[in-house]
């Protein structure tokens, strides 16, 4: 049952090969086996219950497409009576009492959550390794990091613990563990999806999507997801196509552009091959490759590093002890109420960037910093809008490297270097995706695609074709 | 752009962390090593460059002034760290 | 030592409206604590804001009341600090671009004359909510109620030069924001705030001294006093050597002294920044055109319009047109047909002393503006006597009933049959020969004992004009 993509699952549910409950039951068993940690906390009941409605809707033919499919919920969603912990001591104690829009869109769907999946803290992190709730490990091979922020949701679908989860992405935490744990994985374009109730990052990069087995399936998953909210300013208002309509189109004549700039000394060499071998793949089937240049790239890593910590010293600003989440023991004064329950309640990595955000906002130094990083993304933006006028689709590697071993990389600034290739779609706000495209050293490798605003049609059709051609996207990791 | 401890120390007052005097060297060469990255953006030319502070061209949508939230108090204090019968409670604030 | 006062005020008015500026809880006064505190007002993790539409146009509607230049492009900015009764740990305020940009009020000064104080800005912003330090032991309580509460923050350029000239702009702007229904001006309830920006430099001087900023005023007669005591404490520091240090300070009005305030905010970096979360507020023109022409008469329009078409004094028309609801009454009482004159005298005359002494408001008044101008009507058409009216405007303040009833039922009317009068008269000239002759030897001032007599002989029902007519011309 766990090999089975949602599309299958919905077939066979439809049929009453098995119910949802057998469905749910299934995984419940394998999460409880497993030691990837690929969850914070595990809704058992909450899932059997949501299992049986979904059951009687089944039953008697109403229902949707995704009804009785269970899925695991990253750990940034609020999700009402269940935990919501983004990772961090600091919300460990919260119990969220109110839904996230998404939580709320899929609920309606009589889907089943398994659990909140486990992430790197307030979702700073390429490796999951910043998590308050310990590492995660990674399918393929478990001395190895699954990526991050969303690293727990790639390595439940990964190693089959649920057909599907949900991620985000704010420099690319649904593509890098998407690409490190062979899944696909889409980040939308921003405003493409309600933030409402995801706790906030980075307000103008972050957005939610689906991180799935195939491109059909993340195609569905986003039918459902995608959508104008009225509690998000920031939501467009912008009809939902079905995402599904345009996946058997054919490729022919699409016009691929693959940034020189993508492919310089960084890369590692053997990703580099699978990367250009699966391209050759998208020209037998008709489209067309030019080389286009994206002048500005190197300067995503300086000014996302800039951008994010200046929002998210603020957004995090909230987490103060005073009315949820954690509070330390016995206080003297107020002052002490927020330094302890901060400093404790917070890992370094999320110290780090609050106190870069911080400094970069404070007087003196916005004009160079915010206000430079502001100016810099305008022109990354321009860089892109100028190349969508010659190509359909922007490909290359997500990653410079495949997974690497837990514990490696212990340097912040050689983590930071690694998102060079991810950061620019979210500056810009373009939707981003990560197909498996091969493998290097046995671990898997994941060719990015990024597509102009509001073309998520086109990089799911264009994914979709490529896994009717190759099968990496199948492939399994041992003993699953 | 190099920061000394004492500005590192207020930065964090700043933004309420604390950080002891074991921590602040170590702090400090995180800090500088994060910010040395930040010195190329000061290559680039963008004296006639709009900054985007948002990847939409949209304006703010507004909306109709009605009351549309009931009164969940008791479901939000339950969850707070320390309440009285009706308020949150913090150590007294001296103004 | 000549000093020169220069003071500046910066106005918090809590806007009206039903929801808040940002969430869909309500703003309403008085309710439970922490029952009108949603997840968004609460800064759970993971809300946002949405921008409230009638804020807008409240901003926008005293925007073009004080001839104010209008940004239509605007932005919200993080205010960033920590502080128990700010949820998020920052304030959605405005910060580079404003919604209103510079405009300017005119003022009547003391000397009689009138002056422009300019307005800097005004913005929207959120409230924060309330700490209470004594309900708990050893514990600050907070009530987050007020949280997200719109306030419209208007700042004045430092055009002040007096206490008195402060609290006359202050009072303007005042009458304003309630004129054009922006802001209940409710000071008791928190609705209408002002703190004073105050310095003092050598007259002539065109340098602008160091500044204190008053807080924690809350009436028109506390600011009078604060900006004084202040005005005398730097004056003190100043003449003894001293330096004025810039600093918040807190107006005690117990001990009619400004304290300065433990350094809350003064180490404070803002980090103002574009606030993410929202995007730039786009006003177009037909919606600035829409709010133009749905604006009323504002208050120097409607004062300008009773001095020159109806021909009030300057005082009476500025007093009158000072509430709005004090010239809607008094306009209701000139539709009527009472005569415009004697109308403006009962207003502020009688009825204003009235509402005063019961300490409510002229909306509340037991006597209609209908039933005020039948009165002014009946003395206007000589029925009865001003004086007489006063007792007719007692009862109907008691609820005895209407004009004419009254008149009736008491039998006030006013005797103006020119015979009768006449007969009484010649029966007190018969009865009084002595003074009779004193008057006409050259003590004019007996008139008045005369007129005292006929009115006793009436019960002061006779027409005071007739009387005084006849015992002029049978006195001479």
């Amino acid at each position: 049952m766990h090999t089975l993509s949602v599309a299958e699952l919905s077939k066979s549910l439809k049929n009453k090969e098995f119910s949802s409950v057998e469905l749910t039951q299934h995984y419940l068993d394998r999460i409880n086996r497993s030691d990837l940690n690929a969850f914070i906390t595990v809704t058992d009941e909450l899932a059997l219950s949501q299992a049986r409605a979904a059951d009687a809707k089944l039953a008697n033919g109403s229902g949707s497409v995704l009804t009785g499919i269970p899925f695991a919920h990253k750990d940034i969603f609020c999700t009402k009576g269940v935990k919501t912990s983004a990772g961090s001591k600091i919300l460990d104690p919260f119990i969220s009492p109110y839904d996230a829009t998404l939580s709320h869109k899929l609920n309606i769907e009589n889907m089943v959550m398994l659990g909140k999946t486990n992430m790197d803290e307030f979702a700073m992190g390429s490796s999951n390794e910043n998590s308050f709730y310990g590492p995660v490990k990674n399918p393929w091979n478990k001395k190895m990091v699954p990526g991050g922020s969303s690293g727990g949701s790639a390595a439940a679908v990964a190693g089959r613990l649920s057909p599907f989860a949900t991620g985000t992405d704010t420099g690319g935490s649904i593509r890098q563990p998407s690409s490190l744990c062979g899944i696909t994985g889409i980040k939308p374009t921003y405003g493409r999806v309600s933030r409402y109730g995801m706790i906030a990052y980075a307000s103008s990069l972050d957005q939610a999507g689906p991180m799935t087995q195939t491109a059909e399936d993340a195609a569905l998953v986003l039918n459902a997801i995608a959508g104008f909210d009225e509690k998000d300013s920031t939501s467009a208002l912008r009809d939902v196509p079905d995402y599904t309509k345009s996946l058997r189109d054919s490729i022919k004549g699409l016009k691929i552009g693959i940034p020189k700039e993508f492919f310089s000394d960084g890369l590692d060499s053997s990703v580099e091959k699978v990367i250009t071998e699966s391209m050759k793949e998208f020209e037998a089937m008709g489209a067309e490759l030019q080389q286009i240049s994206l002048p500005n790239s190197a300067y995503a890593i300086p000014t996302y590093y800039i951008v994010a910590p200046c929002e998210c010293s603020s957004n995090l600003s909230r987490l103060d002890g005073v009315r949820y989440g954690y509070r330390c023991k016995d206080p003297k004064d107020l002052n002490d109420l927020y330094l302890r329950s901060r400093s404790e309640g917070f890992g370094d990595e999320v110290k780090r960037r609050i106190m870069i955000g911080t400094y970069a906002l404070s007087a003196g130094y916005y004009d160079a910093y915010y206000l430079k990083a502001q100016k810099v993304r305008q022109l990354i933006s321009e860089d892109f809008k100028k190349a969508f006028q010659n190509v359909d689709l922007i490909m290359g590697p997500v990653s410079p490297t495949t997974a690497f071993e837990l514990g490696a990389i212990k340097d912040p600034v050689s983590m930071y270097l690694a998102d060079i290739y991810t950061l620019s779609a979210n500056l810009a706000g373009l939707p981003g995706m990560s197909i498996p495209a091969g493998f290097s050293n046995n671990l898997p490798v994941g060719l990015q695609m990024i597509g102009n605003y509001w073309s998520e049609e086109v990089l799911l059709n264009a994914a979709h074709q490529f896994q009717t051609q190759t099968d990496w996207h199948s492939v399994l990791p041992e003993n699953i | 752009m190099s920061l000394n401890k004492e500005q590192v120390k207020e930065i964090a007052q700043l933004a309420k962390l604390s950080i002891n005097d074991s921590e602040i060297e170590q702090s400090t060469i995180e800090l500088n090593n994060i910010l040395s990255l930040m010195a190329e953006l000061g290559e680039i030319e963008t004296d006639h460059v709009e900054p985007m502070a948002h990847p939409l061209e949209m304006s703010q949508r507004l909306r109709e002034d009605v009351v549309s939230e009931a009164d969940l108090s008791e479901e939000f204090q339950a969850i707070a760290p320390k309440t009285g019968k009706q308020h949150f409670l913090v150590p007294t604030v001296i103004e | 030592m000549a000093w020169e006062t220069v003071i500046g005020l910066e106005i918090h008015s809590q806007l009206n409206t039903k929801s808040k500026i940002f969430s869909g809880a309500s703003t309403e006064f008085g309710a439970e604590p922490n029952t009108q505190a949603c997840a968004v007002d609460l800064g759970l993790p993971g809300v946002l804001p949405v921008l409230n539409k009638e804020v807008v146009n409240m901003a926008l509607r005293f925007g073009l009341a004080v001839n104010a230049k209008i940004n239509q492009h605007s932005i919200f900015a993080r205010k960033n600090y920590f502080y128990p009764d700010l949820p998020k740990g920052y304030q959605i305020s405005q910060f580079e671009i404003p919604i209103v940009g510079k405009g300017a009020i005119d003022i009547s000064t003391e000397e009689g004359g009138a002056k422009m104080v300019g307005i800097t800005r005004a913005h929207l912003e959120e409230d924060a909510g309330k700490s209470i330090h004594d309900l708990y032991e050893d514990h600050s309580a907070i009530d987050f109620n007020r949280a997200g509460t719109p306030l419209l923050e208007i700042v004045s350029e430092p055009d002040m030069r007096s206490a008195k000239e402060a609290v006359t702009y202050a009072k303007k702007i005042h009458a304003l924001v309630q004129y054009i229904g922006i802001c209940d001006g409710n000071m008791q309830e928190g609705s209408f705030r002002c703190d004073a920006n105050v310095s003092i430099r050598k007259k002539g001087s065109k340098k602008l001294g160091t500044r204190a900023e008053l807080k924690n005023i809350n009436s028109f007669k506390f600011l009078e006093k604060a900006i004084n005591i202040e005005i005398e404490r730097q004056q003190d520091i100043l003449e003894d050597g001293g330096e004025v240090v810039q600093e918040t300070r807190l107006y005690d009005a117990v001990k009619n002294e400004t304290r300065s305030m433990r350094t809350k905010e003064e180490a404070n970096d803002y980090r103002y920044f574009p606030d993410p979360d929202l995007l730039p507020v786009d006003i177009e023109d037909e919606m600035l055109t829409e709010i133009k022409n749905s604006l009323p008469e504002l208050p120097t329009e409607k004062k300008n319009r009773f001095i020159s078409e109806i021909g009030l004094s300057d005082y009476d028309a500025e007093n009158l047109t000072a509430q709005k609801s004090l010239a809607d009454y008094y306009e209701v009482m000139l539709n009527d047909g009472a005569e415009a004159k004697l109308s403006a005298n009962w207003v502020m005359g009688e009825l204003s002393a009235a509402l005063n002494k019961n300490q409510i408001d002229v909306q509340d008044s037991p006597i209609s503006a209908r039933e005020l101008s039948e009165l002014v009507k009946r003395i206007s058409d000589d029925t009865i006597s001003g004086k007489i009216a006063k007792d007719v405007f007692k009862a109907m303040w008691k609820g005895n009933g209407r004009v004419d009833d009254i008149i009736e039922s008491q039998g006030l009317k006013q005797m103006t049959d020119v015979g009768a009068i006449e007969d009484i008269i010649d029966g007190i000239i018969a009865n009084n020969i002595e003074q009779v002759k004193q008057f006409k030897a050259g003590n004019t001032k007996l008139l008045g004992y005369f007129v005292g007599q006929v009115m006793k002989a009436t019960q002061g029902k006779a027409n005071p004009k007739q009387v005084n007519k006849i015992l002029n011309d049978k006195l001479s």
